[in-house]
């Protein structure tokens, strides 16, 4: 185990299809958070559409945690059927424990050879004489046991959840949880093995559980999302059918567009009509957009895109993290297209960072790319209620009937009143060709370049406050990282603080514009620099290279997925560090 | 002003700009202009609640020579952008224009799409089966042996479209041809098409002197469809098909379910945020 006397215990439950690995998972995470913990739950799946193997990779802690840990301190397997597909995921230590049931099969010798103890419990056995009982019931009984769970809130948990699916699945399912959670097997590998403790419940507030999908529904709705135009891609639909009944439901709409070509010009002309609005797609998508996404930046018109990273290029790895949009999100616009970019750090992270993006969208009229990634986006936590409190930014600035409009008027800061359609007197037309004030199209040098100076002062003179990067700790080791790198880098050092080295750990939330001075300030004093990221071609890096000015002596640990980065492996940098 | 004031009835010139379209001489586009601003003064509607969505091509350009909200886009896309704003702003009357080619080849799957999905826009293709801004390729409605092209010298080699065929296979509620020889004829199609709920769907011939100068003997060879317009799709295909692609009229005309996302009713956050909470 982990530790003794508190609780970090990482356990992975896996099964076919169907055999409820992942409402076991989800059930268990939620009654951690009854029973006074916090935690983390990634699911993993084989290729197929519907029936294949599904894993359900728990982590329960007596903190709050925002990233799995290095291996896991059990496996519960439902059954076998293609459980080696997960083996590389599923790191187990020698002291790790496998619970399996023997009735479904050989224990595949992938997992065998790792030589560690194996309680064979019967699950399905116990549920032949309990009506509607099922094995991933029993295992959760099992499990709930094994981590000292409180039986009652479980019971009260599955009355909740299954109640409303009929008397006979409520009672069902909860005999065969009491049957894993009495089950003498279970019992006995309790007693015999260093107790887990699940830590005194030290924290009172509210607990929210979510994914960071979620997460960046919500923080699209906070900032005044009300339309949003959709094209399904893994991992970003989920995003998407979250935000259809909660956008109908605040008066305003979603539309599933053709194609994404579609969805982000539907998104233009949707904020072009005064409504603030957004896409979310994933690589493949991202790269249709960008056309429009320049449409965007020199018409002025705000939008968002949410873009959730998967394993590329083209159709890659779609069910798997990394982040490698970086590239794309950043130069990917053709022409000078000064916009924001902006990424997640974690899951609490992807709600303040969402609904920043859409002030800032909406105050600077151009378009602000949200990087997430497959690991926030459809991992799901338990942690306390995220609080934050976003700097005052001003709504879009719109123009109200005015004699001679002009609607690209060269202003000091750059914004230009903007009038939205209905308003009487200031009709113009927006357009992509390069114009001067009015918008009448113009190829004279000297609009281009008082246009171009315009777009780009608005961004670069804005005040971004102290949100743009997440920066924890301090001393002369400095982790520079972004997106869901950040979590890892922030558990890495905190166990190399345990271990006596001072590590600092810059996380960078807003990409695009780049704030040199404010990270030379962060780096004063800061003699070595990890930088992590999980991509093959170094694109943080690179990207780091040609914005800022690092002087310190640099490491970078970048490597692709599809297997997240591992706090170990930044601590094994560190502390070999040449 | 005096706001008390009743507002005199708009005319066709209210609603031009003052920019001078950058149109060859003889373009018909200037006939669909003329007929897009007197449908807009015979529908009385406020230049402010008009919006015309436009793409990329000689065409395109129009949005910039009328008087009301406009957007030129990308090539291809104004239906897709006038789609969101439509979605976002039901109350807005909303134009979409462009050429052949950027309905037809580059913005065909938002014009298929457009059609089946049956929101309440209006869309003109000024056809004149040619890339003009371009300086003269073959378009999506281009006969495969026109020859004049640098691009495809011995012709494109391939069937052109019928676009009314196109859209009413494609689900259109109200599909018609108009001509920019008879911009009057063009003009009561197009108020029929702002009057129509749902999709309106109309093909303005309009010639290029310039790349397609044998266009210009068009004036000869259109007519009106000598039947009634139809409500029935098969009867309208057969139609659509024995023509030579010459008639003018409104073809097609069905009330199709319209689509309108959301209710415009706001009934606040409720429980979304408690939805998080465990």
């Amino acid at each position: 185990m982990n530790s003794k006397n508190t609780c970090d215990i990482s356990l992975a439950i896996t099964g076919s299809g169907g055999a409820g690995s992942i409402t076991a998972g989800e059930l268990l995470l939620s009654l951690a958070g009854k029973n006074g913990c916090f935690g983390m739950m990634r699911r993993s799946f084989g290729p197929q559409i519907r029936g294949g193997e599904a894993a359900a990779l728990v982590r329960i802690s007596h903190k709050p945690v925002e990233c799995m840990n290095d291996g896991f301190d059990l496996l519960l397997a439902l059954d076998w059927n293609n459980a080696d597909r997960f083996a590389e995921e599923i790191a187990l230590r020698p002291d790790s424990l496998i619970i399996a049931d023997p009735a479904t099969g050989e224990i595949p010798a992938s997992f065998r050879a790792l030589g560690v103890e194996i309680i064979e419990v019967p699950m399905k056995a116990l549920t032949e004489e309990i009506a509607f009982g099922r094995p991933n019931m029993v295992a959760l009984g099992l499990l709930s046991h094994w981590l000292g769970f409180c039986g009652d809130e479980a019971g009260k948990l599955i009355d909740e959840i299954f109640g409303k699916k009929g008397e006979d699945i409520r009672s069902g399912s909860r005999s065969a949880f009491s049957a894993g959670f009495t089950e003498p097997l279970i019992v006995a590998a309790r007693e015999a093995r260093p107790r887990v403790e699940r830590g005194d419940p030290v924290f009172s507030g509210s607990r929210w559980h979510f994914n960071g999908n979620q997460g960046c529904g919500l923080g699209a709705i906070r900032g005044g999302i009300r339309f949003a135009a959709a094209y399904p891609i893994t991992p970003a639909s989920d995003l998407l059918e979250w935000l259809s009944p909660r956008l109908e439901q605040l008066g305003g709409s979603l539309v599933q567009a053709e194609d994404e070509l579609a969805s982000i010009n539907m998104v233009i002309g949707a904020s072009f009509g005064g409504v603030p609005s957004m896409t979310a797609t994933s690589g493949p998508g991202l790269a249709l957009m960008t056309e429009a996404m320049g449409l965007a930046v020199a018409s002025e018109t705000p939008a968002v895109v949410v873009n959730v990273m998967r394993g590329g290029p083209s159709t890659g790895i779609p069910t798997k993290s990394e982040q490698v949009d970086l590239n794309m999100a950043i130069y990917g616009l053709h022409g000078d297209a000064p916009h924001l970019v902006l990424g997640a750090l974690d899951h609490a992270d992807c709600i303040l960072t969402t609904e920043w993006s859409v002030r800032l969208a909406e105050a600077l009229q151009t378009v602000a790319i949200v990087l997430t990634d497959q690991n926030l986006a459809q991992s799901t936590v338990l942690i306390p209620e995220p609080v934050y409190q976003l700097p005052e930014i001003g709504g879009r600035l719109k123009a109200g009937p005015v004699e001679g409009y002009r609607r690209y008027e060269v202003t000091a800061s750059g914004v230009s009143p903007m009038a939205i359609p209905g308003t009487a007197g200031s009709t113009y037309v927006a357009d992509g060709l390069e114009h001067c004030e009015s918008g009448k199209p113009s190829t004279a040098a000297a609009d281009h370049l008082a246009q171009l100076d315009k777009r780009s002062r608005k961004i670069e003179s804005f005040d971004f406050g102290e949100y743009w990067a997440d920066v924890r700790g301090g001393g002369q080791t400095a982790i520079l990282t972004w997106g869901s790198s950040s979590a890892v880098a922030r558990e890495a050092a905190s166990r190399l603080e345990a271990g006596g080295v001072a590590v600092k750990v810059i996380a960078l939330r807003l990409l695009l514009p780049a704030s040199p001075d404010k990270l030379a300030r962060e780096l004063d004093g800061v003699s070595r620099v990890l930088i992590v990221e999980q991509s093959h071609s170094k694109q943080f890096y690179h990207f780091l290279r040609a914005y800022y000015s690092i002087g310190a002596d640099t490491h970078v640990l970048a490597r692709p997925g599809p297997l997240p980065i591992t706090p170990a492996e930044i601590v094994e940098m560190i502390e070999n560090w040449s | 002003m005096d706001p008390s004031a009743k507002p005199a009835a708009p005319t066709p010139k209210d609603f031009k700009s003052a920019l001078k379209p950058i149109w060859c001489p003889g373009c018909g586009d200037f006939a669909v202009l003329n007929a897009v601003t007197k449908a807009l003064a015979f529908m009385g509607l406020p230049r402010e609640d008009v919006a015309l969505i436009s793409g990329i091509g000689c065409s395109s350009r129009i949005a910039a020579y009328t008087s009301v909200y406009g957007f030129h886009g990308v090539h291809g896309r104004a239906l897709a952008l006038a789609s969101g704003l439509k979605a976002a702003r039901p109350d807005l009357t909303v134009l979409v224009a462009g050429g052949d080619g950027d309905g037809l080849s580059i913005g065909g799957n938002h014009f298929i799409h457009a059609c089946r999905r049956n929101m309440d826009l209006t869309y003109i293709i000024m056809d004149n089966e040619v890339y003009g801004m371009t300086k003269g390729q073959a378009s999506p409605t281009t006969a495969p042996d026109w020859t004049s092209s640098k691009l495809t010298p011995q012709g494109s080699g391939i069937r052109p479209f019928r676009p009314a065929g196109l859209a009413l296979t494609a689900g259109a509620s109200f599909i018609a041809r108009g001509f920019t020889g008879d911009p009057n004829g063009l003009a009561k199609i197009l108020v029929a098409a702002m009057q129509h709920k749902g999709f309106s769907f109309v093909q303005a011939l309009s010639p290029c002197p310039t790349f397609r100068p044998e266009q210009m003997q068009w004036k000869h060879h259109v007519r009106a469809f000598e039947c009634e317009t139809s409500s029935d799709p098969v009867e309208a295909a057969q139609r659509i098909q024995a023509d030579d692609g010459m008639s003018t009229g409104i073809i097609f005309r069905n009330e199709y379910p319209v689509f309108r996302p959301g209710t415009g009713v706001d009934r606040g956050m409720g429980s979304i945020e408690s939805e998080f909470a465990i």
